[in-house]
């Protein structure tokens, strides 16, 4: 059945060459992976390089035939023509975006396309005695007929990996599985990864949390630009966190973010008892009396873990578009604000890029152009009526200052990169003239150039005299950006430290415990 | 076929639909051996589909909003019934009738704008209520019967321009119009390519846009000679001036003001406006409102057509209006639609209709033939925009055509556009 490589091993599926091309685009070139039988197999790479368009190919979402080379699976060469063919031979995977039903149950989830019958009709006895068995593997306690939206995402995690199961999993792919979880449910999750692997199911997982990648990898392979760049093995290779993004980025951190001197100012703009409530779960609060100010020229940053209330806080304080706001004052220069609307907020000089810049922060039917002025139109229109041409030559302006790479501002903004996109809605809040920008996630899902650049523009606008507000779940981000970090814990800020005392250490203590200072 | 797409702005949709336009006048006029370019015909045509018309411009907005209006033809039959009672039983001069009328239409708009912008409430069921409601208000307060309207406010409906001036074998205002249209038209492209050239835009060749004038300004004059050519006493109609008028305000209003921009954003993405500073609540709540005000217009132009108004006015308008902002290039999913492209889409649907009806086809396969016309005028858009051009349906079909992703860093997309509606 199974192959042997020279030292013994039997190997379970190898990647040969695999190169994918979408129109303009080579996504894939010459990849070649090989997994062993019974290891969990780490496929590092910075966002973009093409871990995911890998995998795809792997479990047939793009089918035989819209890539080249050899898929070997089982001493087999594959064609897998869709995801039922690499099913139906034990490859399952699980995606970063869960594929579960939220008003379907646990029970219904788990069979779905798969459901046990009996003369043609759903055997609703079989099912629940088989979920019952799959929970207990998983070790979730539920019952399976709880609807998955009432349960947490931890939990949806091993409802994926039950019905997994339940196809009779040989290679289970794992696409960035603890993103989304808290600590104890990411280390529940990889516990029973790790017991998976001792009953013999081989995994494959994606993930940018590298300790966790190096507390249970057996092998990495480093993927850079659609290349193959390296496999390391963790334990021959004594591998840790610093060889695999060197790998990754192909140079070392230092380089990671431009030279800024910081010419900070007064204190400007300052919070003070921000109470807000969540907004559908009464008695609940989702910003617990913050204090916290900022100066003019500063970055400040924002850590804490997912979850914790960083956005919650940013969205409240722009324009209380999120939760309701209990009470709390805004002082900018000294005088108190009325951020009632988003409206309000941005008349009042605050600007706000959402972390989640395609469902909240762009219109995709938009062009360039109309995205760029689309918070500010006051500035380019007389007595309400558009000034087409001051529109074309603003947005031309912030296209060639930030270098948005583009062939004309009329494109559609739909058709930029990730990095592009998100230099269109820094131009569309730099255009509003904000005094404090806040900037959630602001390099999520943007490759390593693009960074580079970003953080640029970012201490540009310090430079300016701007406040600038950086919400990150990267620490290493932070701390190469910010001149001051606070750190946030279910709610609330639970410290705040200067750039020359921070280090990693430091905030994740600070962004896992409760209040020590104030 | 480049060439022909370079005259049409590259755009397939518009390029399509004017198109199918004039090809399908062009069939008729054939197969009707010239009964369909007559003046009678053409003026014929114009006054019976101006209130169709007319919903097409509120619902293209409605649309654009996302947003739908089943109401317009209760709504303009309620106003109808109104204004008429009013003139007949209450003493209100014909403008004093009008103006009830467009206030009516306000509040009734203001009625459905608050149950969809502020409370939250789908349009489609809160103007299916309306649909039922206000057409049972006009069967109730008309007591099922017709109530004449006078002469002064039939000249709404069926009144055209007048003879004025030295007889010259046409009508002197209809020419006079078509001459100002033709200036009209002629300034502004030429403006406009002077703006683009002077920001280093992309300017299309001279010859094309020396074509596209020429093109478009042959139309309008001849278009000018039917409707002053007409048997004496026609001559270009009430109803075609008001829309004229409608269109280049709402068509202004769509493409250069702020609350324009601002009906596109919401409906493009209504999280992402939001957060960008607009007051999406007031947007759909204006949309709602002017929609139901062109309904009240559009009825009291049906009512002076068919000098009384009647228990069944306007029965089956909303689908007509919304078949023509569909034909025209609107997303049901929103953000997408133009002003004149809903003119063109409604008026592919009424030369059909016309056509038809000089053929001698009769109302069943008449029905036949428009569902089947909606359909493949949308398939065709959807097909276009799934060969790589961006929308929201050429987004939705990716699942389904593989080949044609467009990044490998946009893999989600799909789900997020799917996600943005719910």
């Amino acid at each position: 059945m199974t192959s042997l490589d020279t030292q013994g091993d039997p190997i379970l599926l190898e990647m040969r060459s695999i190169t994918k091309e979408f129109p303009g685009v080579k996504a894939l070139s010459n990849v070649s992976l090989r997994v062993m039988a019974g290891e969990i197999h780490a496929i590092c790479g910075e966002n973009g390089a093409g871990k995911s368009t890998l995998m795809k190919v792997l479990s047939g979402v793009y089918g035989y035939g819209s890539y080249t080379g050899d898929i070997v699976y089982q001493a087999e060469t594959q064609q897998f023509k869709d995801i039922r063919a690499s099913e139906a031979a034990g490859i399952v995977i699980i995606h970063q975006e869960l594929a579960l039903i939220p008003e379907l149950s646990i029970m219904e989830n788990i069979f779905l396309g798969n459901e046990p019958t009996k003369w043609g009709v759903i055997d609703w006895a079989e099912a629940r005695k088989r979920s019952l068995e799959l929970l207990a593997r998983v070790g979730l306690r539920e019952d399976p007929d709880t609807p998955i939206k009432e349960i947490g995402v931890g939990k949806q995690q091993l409802v994926e990996i039950a019905k997994a199961l339940n196809k009779s999993v040989r290679l289970l792919i794992l696409d960035e599985p603890t993103a989304a979880l808290n600590e104890s449910d990411s280390q529940h999750l990889l516990d029973l990864i790790l017991g998976l692997k001792g009953k013999g199911i081989t995994s494959i997982i994606i993930s940018h949390k590298l300790n966790e990648i190096e507390q249970i990898a057996d092998e990495i392979t480093i993927i850079r630009d659609g290349k193959s760049i390296e496999t390391l093995n963790v334990k021959r290779d004594g591998v840790d966190e610093d060889r695999i993004i060197k790998g990754m980025v192909g140079r070392t951190l230092e380089s990671r973010f431009p030279d800024h001197e910081p010419k900070i100012g007064e204190v400007f703009f300052e919070v003070k008892d921000w109470t807000v409530g969540h907004p559908q779960i009464q008695d609940r609060l989702i910003c617990k009396g913050s204090n916290f100010y900022v100066r003019r020229g500063e970055i400040v940053g924002f850590a804490g873990l997912m979850g914790a209330g960083r956005t919650e806080l940013a969205r409240s304080l722009f324009g209380h578009s999120y939760g309701r706001f209990i009470k709390g004052q805004v002082y900018k220069d000294g005088k108190q604000v009325n951020l009632r609307s988003v409206k309000a907020a941005i008349d009042a000089g605050l600007g706000y890029v959402t972390e989640d810049r395609k469902s909240l922060g762009l219109n995709l039917l938009d062009d360039i152009k109309t995205t760029t002025v689309s918070a500010a139109l006051n500035k380019i229109s007389n007595y309400s009526v558009v000034d087409t041409r001051k529109e074309f030559s603003v947005a031309e302006e912030y296209r060639k200052s930030l270098r948005t790479k583009t062939p004309s501002v009329e494109e559609g903004v739909a058709k930029l990169s990730g990095g592009n996109q998100q230099k269109v809605v820094l131009a569309k809040w730099m255009f509003t003239d904000p005094d404090l920008l806040i900037l959630d996630e602001p390099t999520r899902g943007i490759d390593v150039g693009a960074k580079y650049e970003i953080y640029g523009i970012i201490q540009r606008l310090a430079n300016q005299g701007k406040g600038v507000i950086v919400i990150s779940s990267e620490l290493p981000e932070l701390l190469g950006l910010s001149d001051r970090i606070y750190t946030i814990f279910e709610g609330a800020i639970t410290g705040v430290l200067d750039k020359n005392e921070a280090s990693q250490e430091s905030l994740m203590k600070l962004m896992t415990s409760a209040r020590k200072t104030a | 076929m480049n060439a022909l797409k370079k005259l049409f702005g590259g755009n397939t949709r518009q390029f399509g639909m004017i198109f199918a336009l004039v090809a399908l006048i062009v069939f008729f006029q054939i197969f009707t051996e010239g009964r369909t370019l007559t003046p009678g015909n053409v003026i014929n045509l114009f006054n019976g589909n101006s209130y169709i018309l007319i919903l097409a411009i509120g619902m293209v907005l409605v649309i654009i909003a996302g947003h739908i209006d089943l109401s317009v033809g209760s709504v303009a039959a309620f106003v109808g019934v109104f204004v008429a009672l009013a003139m007949r039983d209450w003493g209100f001069p014909w403008w004093a009738g009008v103006l009830f009328g467009l206030v009516l239409g306000a509040v009734i708009g203001a009625w459905q704008g608050f149950w969809v912008a502020y409370v939250g409430i789908p349009a489609f069921i809160v103007t299916l209520a309306g649909m039922l409601l206000f057409r049972g208000f006009n069967q109730f307060v008309g007591k099922s019967n017709t109530i004449p309207v006078p002469k002064e406010f039939q000249f709404l409906g069926s009144g055209y321009l007048p003879e004025i001036g030295p007889d010259t074998g046409f009508n002197n205002l209809t020419l006079l119009l078509g001459l100002i249209a033709v200036a009209f038209v002629i300034i502004m492209s030429l403006r406009a390519r002077a703006t683009n050239k002077a920001l280093g835009a992309d300017v299309p060749e001279l010859w094309v846009e020396v074509t596209k004038l020429v093109l478009i300004c042959g139309a309008i004059l001849y278009a000018t000679y039917l409707f002053a050519t007409g048997r004496p006493g026609t001559s270009f109609p009430i109803p075609g001036l008001i829309l004229a008028v409608l269109v280049l305000i709402y068509g202004f209003i769509a493409d250069k003001t702020v609350l324009g921009r601002h009906v596109y954003a919401v409906g493009g993405n209504r999280h992402a406006a939001e957060l960008s500073g607009v007051q999406s609540k007031k947007v759909n709540f204006l949309v709602m409102m002017n929609m139901s005000v062109l309904a009240g217009l559009a009825g009291m132009i049906f009512v002076g057509r068919s000098t009384a108004s009647g228990p069944f006015d306007g029965v089956g308008w909303e689908l007509d209006a919304i078949a023509a902002v569909f034909i025209g290039g609107a997303a049901v999913t929103g953000g997408v639609g133009t002003v004149i492209g809903s003119i063109v889409g409604g008026l592919v649907m009424a030369v059909l209709n016309n056509g038809l009806q000089l053929l001698g086809v009769g109302a069943d396969l008449t029905q036949i033939i428009k569902g089947l016309v909606l359909l493949a005028a949308v398939a065709f858009d959807v097909y276009n925009k799934s060969q790589g051009k961006r929308s929201i349906t050429g987004l939705l079909m990716k699942n389904f055509q593989r080949n044609n992703e467009i990044k490998p860093d946009e893999t989600t997309s799909t789900k997020e556009v799917i996600s943005k509606e719910a």
